[in-house]
């Protein structure tokens, strides 16, 4: 391969104008030489001679006729065993092993490979000689962690092929081969257990693309019952800062019910990454009893990490959570914040002179937010089995306002939309979801007409609050005040739900389904009370049972005790007129 | 190997465009003009010309002004000899005594490696009951105050710094009126704190572009003391003056504005700045609280907007008060379950009530008829202003927690609170009987 190589002409933040000779790629990865550290960069954009290429470090010290290196490949990620629990930067470089050569700080130019390479895995073969099979089939499995990870056939490789032989069961470092394969040209392809991959491509090496249609349970009362999440499906949490995104992102990244959670924190602050991963080696996972860093997978590039490497981390976690969809698990990728993602496609937009759309963000941002969240879905593979890609994504709006470009484009290409609102946390309800303002397209947890009584009732409730304020309690009858106190108490006991309580913080299904079908019972009670005063002072009191009744576990005696006292409580009140 | 130029291009704002070869990105040169030398920076290089912002501004500068690359980045001294003074943005003595050359460090260096991060684990006591019990200060939190003008959020920022328990204070003025600064000398010095304290002033009076300078030689001091496992709580006022001169640069230089001017990198700028907070896992940490005014009281404005998604919460400083509504902090949830079991069911029943109070008051202005529950209500928030949230109050947090209890237990009775029993029949004061 011959060198290709260019100067640098121009430095502007982390944007290098490049004068080349050889022919360019656009969006291939390039080197840009800093004493005896090497810079890593993209092109973005060529003109005539000049290339424009983006650094994804702090260009501090560059200077004009600094020698850049074109390498000829798009940014890609490597793909094989030993990804899980792991904890990279934008760019897949393992970041512990990083500090352990670099200390506290992080170096410019140091770049790991991101899967160990002395780490053997113990490969057992499924493919045979003389076997046909294409891109994405299953070669063999080695185990990682508490799963089979298959090797397939990778996923770059056009048409059919025959496999020439397959390497006996044994432990195989990531380079080795484990199998040979010929193509329609009799071209021989060695399949190793890693393949590489470039993350802005999607991965397509599947049979067919299907609806999402069943549920996935987060644990999250209001979410599972009210504004479900289908596996495979996409959502969106945007609110203002301090509403609760980044906490319902880690509280839905431990409880959902899912195989793998890669957690993409994009432009974010470091502590929160660090919460997680200080914390979850030593949370069990209830599903396995394993730790719950043992399917979990940490993409990490916090605000203060260069900016260019924040545009990479999105799709280097969506990559990886594609292949793991092709061995038939289901991933679930939280990304926070995707806003911090355009804003970081914006200051590139700016340094290139583009014409800037609203807010200055570029004219594409549209397309490139639809394209990122399309890749996620359910699909069956080439096997029969199904794997799905389900994509959380948190919004960080400007001033907290759902108007702005990022939001209103996520929101045309998602499935469920669950905004979270200042009012609702200043009022310490949290989760800050607004029950009367979010959405969702896909089947809940619960049966609908239950949970479309409870909207009605919600949204009575809210409308008697508003008249209240109007004409006052005085001007309210006693049967609106109820109505507005039922409201109030499905509001309190099922909406609102306390993240640091053991019990309380994840309900799963069904005792969501067990729990609704109760309080949809008392929702339609009819209830006779002397005066609004005795009124409230009965919700109170029944709120306060309830809640309790949320912290009881289910199986221990308190639950079946706290729900008749529940049950009497209510009896009390019921106007069986 | 000083590289010396004579012919300026180009001046526009602060920023001077000379032709130059082997000039590196942010490189600094001195710039030797009719009024006396200044520091310059590289901040862009095209085609063989450089564009230098000038520190001092650039005022004065003739198109044959003299102009020195030196070959390295902004430095700033280290050394324990930096204790108990004062100095500019740009990093020159500011009080009489001699300046210090010893042991540059270069500024703006690279972000902490997350994975060498720590959870935060102490709570700093501030003796103030809205910080400690309702928002908690945790060490190596960055968390901005909120105010507008004339909100006294200079004290109280001396305050937190006087009852911190931290090893080393460093204050960045930026923009600050001079009476502040003296303000903030005289009280260090008074309450015998100024020997642990390092100040890096630039007043309203100085260039814009040693503004710029302030937060990033604060930082780049603070870290390497929190490296010598040291405590540091570093002091910001004013961060809006602080991205004010970031606009003022970004459109001399001629950039795209994305909102209201600011440029399009100013959530990345902020953040560069803030995220310096850290807890080390085997050294000290630094603890960065910033005061932010917000024009016209708007908390969409982009400045305390962007920071807002930065920080670890905020206080919102309203009428000489912290606000219980939006002031918030993150990691209080790391702390406030070792402090006392009932401090979180304290913070969150009382601000929940605080809420309901604010309703009744919102209901009793308008006219109606007042039930027995908004009475108790009434009475309720007014001694919540009274005894928690005045700023006055100095009690440590315990005191405050029973505090917090015998207000409740005047007002309500417990179920009225929703909190729960198991709570309830242990912490409620016996004696007084429910409303």
């Amino acid at each position: 391969m011959s060198e290709n190589i260019g100067r640098i002409v121009g430095v502007n933040g982390n944007l290098l104008t490049v004068e080349f000779e050889k022919p360019v790629v656009q969006n291939e990865v390039a080197y840009a030489a800093l004493g005896e550290s090497r810079l890593k960069a993209e092109v973005i954009r060529v003109r005539g001679r000049y290339a424009e290429l983006q650094v994804f470090e702090d260009t501090t010290g560059l200077k004009e006729g600094d020698r850049v290196d074109f390498t000829g490949e798009l940014l890609s990620v490597e793909l094989g065993p030993g990804l899980l629990t792991q904890i990279f930067d934008g760019l897949q470089n393992p970041l512990p092993k990083l500090a352990e050569e670099c200390g506290f700080f992080l170096q410019r130019g140091r770049y790991l490979e991101a899967l160990p390479r002395e780490a053997k895995w113990a490969f057992t073969p499924a493919a045979k000689a003389g076997q046909t099979v294409t891109a994405g089939e299953t070669i063999g499995s080695v185990p990682e962690g508490i799963f089979q990870h298959r090797i397939m056939v990778p996923f770059g490789l056009r048409g059919q092929l025959t496999v020439d032989g397959v390497a006996a069961a044994g432990a195989y470092t990531v380079d080795g081969v484990v199998a040979k394969l010929r193509d329609a040209d009799g071209v021989v392809h060695e399949v190793r257990l890693m393949q590489r991959w470039p993350v802005k491509i999607p991965i397509r090496a599947y049979a067919e693309r299907l609806r999402p249609t069943e549920p996935l349970a987060t644990k999250v009362r209001i979410v599972d019952t009210f504004f479900p999440v289908a596996r495979g499906g996409t959502y969106c949490i945007p609110g203002p800062f301090g509403a609760g995104k980044t906490v319902l992102q880690q509280i839905t990244s431990r409880y959902a019910d899912v195989d793998i959670v890669i957690v993409a924190a994009c432009g974010e602050r470091a502590g929160e990454v660090v919460e997680t991963l200080r914390e979850f080696p030593a949370l069990t996972d209830p599903r396995t009893g394993k730790s719950l860093m043992e399917r979990t997978l940490i993409i990490c590039n916090t605000s203060s990490m260069p900016v260019a490497a924040r545009e990479a981390s999105v799709y280097t976690a969506v990559t990886i959570a594609e292949y793991y969809r092709q061995m038939g698990l289901n991933v679930l990728l939280l990304a926070d914040s995707t806003s911090r993602w355009a804003q970081a496609l914006r200051e590139m937009s700016g340094r290139l002179e583009e014409i800037p759309g609203e807010e200055a963000f570029p004219a594409y941002l549209e397309s490139v937010i639809a394209s990122f969240y399309e890749r996620g879905g359910i699909v069956k593979l080439k096997d029969g089995s199904l794997g799905s890609v389900t994509i959380g994504g948190t919004v960080s709006p400007a001033g907290g306002n759902f108007e702005e470009p990022v939001t209103q484009s996520t929101l045309k290409v998602v499935g469920a939309f669950h905004g979270l609102s200042r009012e609702r946390s200043d009022q310490r309800r949290y989760p800050a979801i607004h029950p009367l303002e979010s959405w969702s397209k896909y089947e809940g947890v619960v049966p609908s007409e239950q949970v479309a009584l409870a909207r009605r009732m919600l949204i009575q409730g809210n409308d008697v609050n508003q008249m209240m304020k109007v004409v006052g309690e005085e001007g309210t009858s006693i049967d609106d005040f109820t109505v507005y106190l039922k409201a109030e108490y499905v509001d309190a006991v099922y909406l609102q739900q306390d993240a640091y309580h053991a019990v309380d913080a994840a309900t799963p299904a069904d005792r969501q389904t067990y729990v609704f079908g109760r309080i949809v019972k008392i929702l339609k009670t009819k209830m006779a009370f002397e005066s609004k005063d005795a009124a409230r002072k009965f919700f109170q009191h029944l709120t306060q049972a309830t809640k309790d009744w949320n912290r009881a576990e289910q199986t221990s005696e308190e639950f079946g005790a706290l729900e008749a006292r529940i049950e009497k409580m209510v009896a009390e009140v019921t106007d069986y007129a | 190997m000083h590289r010396v130029y004579h012919r300026i291009e180009r001046i526009a704002g602060n920023v001077i465009t000379v032709q130059a070869t082997g000039v590196t990105y942010r490189e600094l040169a001195q710039v030797t003009s009719g009024q006396g030398v200044s520091l310059a920076q590289v901040i862009r290089i095209e085609g063989g010309r450089v564009d230098l912002q000038v520190f001092a501004g650039s005022r004065g500068i003739s198109t044959d002004s003299q102009i020195r690359f030196l070959g390295h980045t902004m430095q700033v001294p280290f050394s324990e000899s930096l204790m108990g003074r004062i100095f500019t943005g740009s990093g020159v003595p500011r009080d009489k005594g001699p300046a210090i050359h010893e042991n540059l460090i270069e500024i703006g260096g690279p972000s902490v490696n997350p994975a060498k991060r720590i959870i935060p684990r102490n709570m700093v006591r501030t003796g103030i009951p809205m910080i400690d019990v309702f928002n908690t200060l945790v060490e190596s939190q960055k968390l901005p105050i909120f105010s507008v003008a004339g909100e006294p959020y200079n004290p109280l920022l001396a305050r937190i710094a006087l009852q911190a328990e931290v090893d080393l204070i460093i204050l960045g003025g930026m923009g600050l009126k001079h009476d502040d600064y003296l303000f903030f000398r005289d009280t260090l010095e008074k309450e015998g704190a100024l020997s642990r304290s390092i100040l890096f002033i630039h007043t309203a009076a100085d260039p814009t572009v040693e503004c710029l300078l302030v937060p990033d030689i604060c930082l780049a001091v603070a870290e390497q003391f929190a490296l010598q496992k040291k405590r540091v709580l570093v002091l910001l006022t004013d961060m809006t003056n602080f991205a004010d001169s970031m606009k003022e640069i970004a459109i001399t230089m001629e950039q795209i504005p994305s909102n209201r001017g600011y440029p399009g990198d100013l959530y990345s700028q902020l953040a560069a700045r803030y995220e310096k907070a850290v807890d080390f896992d085997t050294a000290g940490s630094i603890t960065v609280l910033a005061a932010t005014t917000m024009p016209g009281d708007d908390v969409t404005h982009p400045v305390p907007d962007n920071t807002g998604y930065i920080t670890e919460g905020q206080f919102y400083l309203r009428n000489g008060r912290i606000e219980p509504f939006g002031s918030l902090s993150r990691l209080k949830q790391l702390v406030n379950s070792k402090t006392r079991e009932d401090h979180r069911t304290i913070m969150n029943t009382m601000i929940q009530l605080y809420a309901s109070y604010k309703e009744t008051l919102e209901k009793q202005s308008m006219g109606f008829r007042m039930s027995a529950w908004d009475r108790n209500l009434l009475k309720y928030g007014e001694r919540f202003e009274a005894e928690m949230m005045d700023l006055r109050v100095n009690i440590p947090l315990e005191q405050a927690l029973d505090l917090g209890w015998q207000i409740l237990a005047d007002c309500f009775s417990p179920e009225e609170t929703g909190i729960p029993s198991k709570l309830t029949r242990k912490f409620w004061p016996k004696r007084t009987t429910a409303a």
